[in-house]
């Protein structure tokens, strides 16, 4: 199919409205935003227009480089767990009946109604001491006595996984469902094992859908700021949660702005270097 | 629907505030929308803390102050914290103000006095000031009233009572190794006090944090503290759930809803340590955006009163920000809102002359 190019005003309209949307609703807010870390701090007050660099100079610590890593590094876990369990889920999802899946992805899809409020407390709940999973395993004789499972990175990791799960599994059907059937059946054919087809053949032909859901996983899990509050020590505190402390709490608008800026820069930087990497593994393939 | 507001005449700026109140919480919508569909030619939107606090004073404290003044009130559910600082200056910014009247914490009343966030109140017209204890009456640097003491409150040492069965008598418990991973402490330096709290216990008292070097010292005894805390909680639901199940069974945490959780028959305790509770309070304090300055005269005299005092402490629990001489309050209703120990006065000050050293100094700390 040849598309022709828009060449009236009634073809430019589609486009236009959302990148109206876009420019209104992202971009002049974004930009407010850099222009506001650039502005000048007055302690025990707000701030006052200027153009400093002293907010992104208090960013650049080992302190705050460690919280930097702490909160790449779990976005990254959140994002390798989602792909390995939802890229076989979903693989073998396709592989049921229209209803199993319809009735699949209306479960997955109600699961994005909750909160991430809901999916903090719930889980709090489920890994408490006093009322949580541990005294089910107490019950059937796996475990001595009921043990709190928060906070700890475990429990962060579990709580983000399931929140972004649905997501990553949406984003793979598609792909999976429209994956060439023959290309399996042709390796059968030729003798491989169904787990040989699925490593060889399902994997490497959907590398870049599951390069795409990894970075969109782990920028989704970046911006994560509350199921570590909840379920996390304060050393698993991720950098939106310092972001929203100087924003809300402390009204240090610039640095908060700072440090959004400084996080946006590294994460578009690593999705950056992601697509660059994949990009050359293309050509040479 | 639409009829109803066209006809009662409200501005742009009432049914925002109450859209606003409703995204809030949901709560607050549904209590707001019939007094705005009631509201007279005189109104005043009123900020108090979500929650409980701002259902006892819609139940029992505005509707008696409508009838006396014939002001509706509309109240607004506003954050804990200094968030409400936040959006209120960012509304004045741009002439709106979410609630004309708000109860505000002290660090935020300092914080919004550097902006003249304020309206300067009229004492001549708040004849009812006179009740109040001095430290409450609220003043910029140079005299100008800021604002009037709403109520004051107590953070004090708390504890599920099945888990512990003797009441601790002294903030050292929180340092105490048995108590390890048990506690529930406020996450922020400016809101737990937790630096007067090691001074007044360790340091012979507050004055210690005049200087650099004591304020040091009193961040390396608190470092003590971390192996023992469960939970920073920014959140106050967060843990007043884990106190009355017990799943953490002790920390720091407000004298009056500790108290309410207690009457209604939850296994918690609130025990006012030797050392002394951590006394804080909340001013009323007027938007420079809201046109509204009689009614709220007339409002923030009304609370001042003896005898309303006096009902907020029987039915929010609050302590008063009126002298105790001039209250009608029995021996035993006092001992139950307030202490004779001498309490911890929060060292307002330091949080805004040191606030950002505190707050790293701080964060560092909790998170390193």
């Amino acid at each position: 199919m040849r598309r022709e190019p828009a060449r009236t005003l009634s073809d430019h309209l589609p486009v236009i409205f959302p990148a109206l949307m876009l420019l209104v609703f992202f971009v002049i807010p974004f930009g407010i935003m850099i222009a506001v870390s650039f502005f000048q701090r007055e302690q025990g007050g707000f701030y006052t227009p200027d153009f400093v660099l002293s907010n992104y100079a208090r960013f650049l610590s080992s302190f705050f480089g460690g919280v930097l890593s702490f909160s790449l590094l779990l976005a990254m876990a959140v994002a390798v767990c989602c792909v390995v369990l939802a890229f076989p889920f979903t693989y073998f999802l396709t592989c049921r009946t229209r209803r199993v899946q319809i009735a699949w992805l209306v479960g997955l899809l109600s699961v994005l109604s909750l909160s991430e409020v809901i999916i903090g407390f719930a889980w709090s709940t489920l890994f408490s001491r006093t009322a949580g999973i541990s005294n089910l395993f107490v019950a059937l004789g796996l475990m001595e006595q009921p043990t709190a499972l928060l906070p700890g990175f475990g429990a962060v990791l579990t709580g983000m996984v399931y929140q972004a799960l649905p997501y990553t599994i949406l984003v793979l059907y598609p792909a999976l469902v429209r994956l060439e059937p023959t290309l399996l059946e042709a390796s059968r054919t030729l003798g491989a094992s169904p787990l040989r087809g699925f490593f060889d053949i399902v994997i490497p032909a959907l590398r870049n859908t599951i390069v795409a859901t990894l970075i969109m996983v782990f920028v989704f899990a970046l911006g994560s700021y509350l199921l570590p509050q909840i379920l996390g020590r304060p050393q698993h505190w991720t950098l939106s949660v310092l972001i929203t402390d100087q924003a809300i709490y402390q009204s240090n608008m610039p640095f908060a702005a700072a440090m959004a800026v400084f996080l946006v820069l590294i994460s578009l930087a690593l999705v950056g270097l992601t697509l660059l990497v994949g990009g050359r593994k293309d050509l040479t393939a | 629907m639409n009829k109803r507001i066209a006809k009662s005449g409200i501005s742009r700026r009432t049914l925002m505030a109450a859209g606003l109140a409703g995204a809030g919480a949901l709560g607050a919508g549904v209590l707001a929308m019939p007094t705005v569909l009631r509201a007279q030619e005189r109104s005043l939107k009123v900020g108090v803390y979500g929650g409980y606090f701002k259902d006892s004073f819609d139940k029992h404290i505005f509707p008696a102050f409508t009838e006396a003044s014939g002001i509706a009130v509309e109240s607004v559910a506003e954050p804990t914290g200094e968030a409400w600082l936040v959006q209120l200056e960012q509304a004045a910014k741009a002439g709106r103000a979410p609630a004309d009247i708000s109860m505000m914490s002290q660090v935020a009343m300092l914080k919004g006095q550097s902006t003249n966030l304020w309206t300067p109140l009229d004492l001549a017209r708040i004849p009812n000031a006179g009740n109040l204890v001095d430290q409450f009456v609220n003043k910029y640097p140079d005299g100008r009233i800021a604002g009037i003491g709403a109520v004051a409150w107590y953070i004090t040492l708390v504890s599920n009572t099945e888990s512990f069965a003797a009441a601790p008598d002294s903030w050292a418990a929180l340092w105490d190794p048995a108590n390890k991973d048990k506690l529930g402490l406020l996450a922020l330096v400016s809101n737990s006090f937790l630096l007067e709290v090691t001074a007044k216990t360790f340091m012979g008292g507050t004055d210690a944090l005049d200087s650099e070097e004591g304020l040091l010292k009193a961040f390396d005894k608190l470092a003590e503290v971390k192996p023992n805390v469960r939970l920073w909680y920014r959140d106050e639901a967060q843990f007043e759930q884990a106190l009355k199940t017990g799943e953490i069974p002790m920390g720091q945490y407000y004298h009056d809803v500790t108290g309410l959780a207690a009457a209604d028959g939850h296994p918690v305790r609130s025990t006012f340590p030797k050392e002394g509770g951590i006394l804080d309070s909340g001013c009323w304090a007027l938007s420079r955006a809201s046109a509204k300055t009689d009614e709220a005269h007339i409002f923030i005299d009304y609370m001042s009163q003896p005898a309303i005092q006096a009902e907020m402490s029987r039915k929010v629990g609050t302590a008063p920000t009126v002298k105790r001489e001039l209250l009608d309050l029995s021996d035993d209703e006092f001992a139950s809102v307030s202490s004779e120990i001498d309490p911890i006065i929060p060292r307002y000050d330091l949080y805004q002359t040191k606030s950002d050293w505190l707050n790293q100094k701080w964060t560092e700390l909790i998170v390193g």
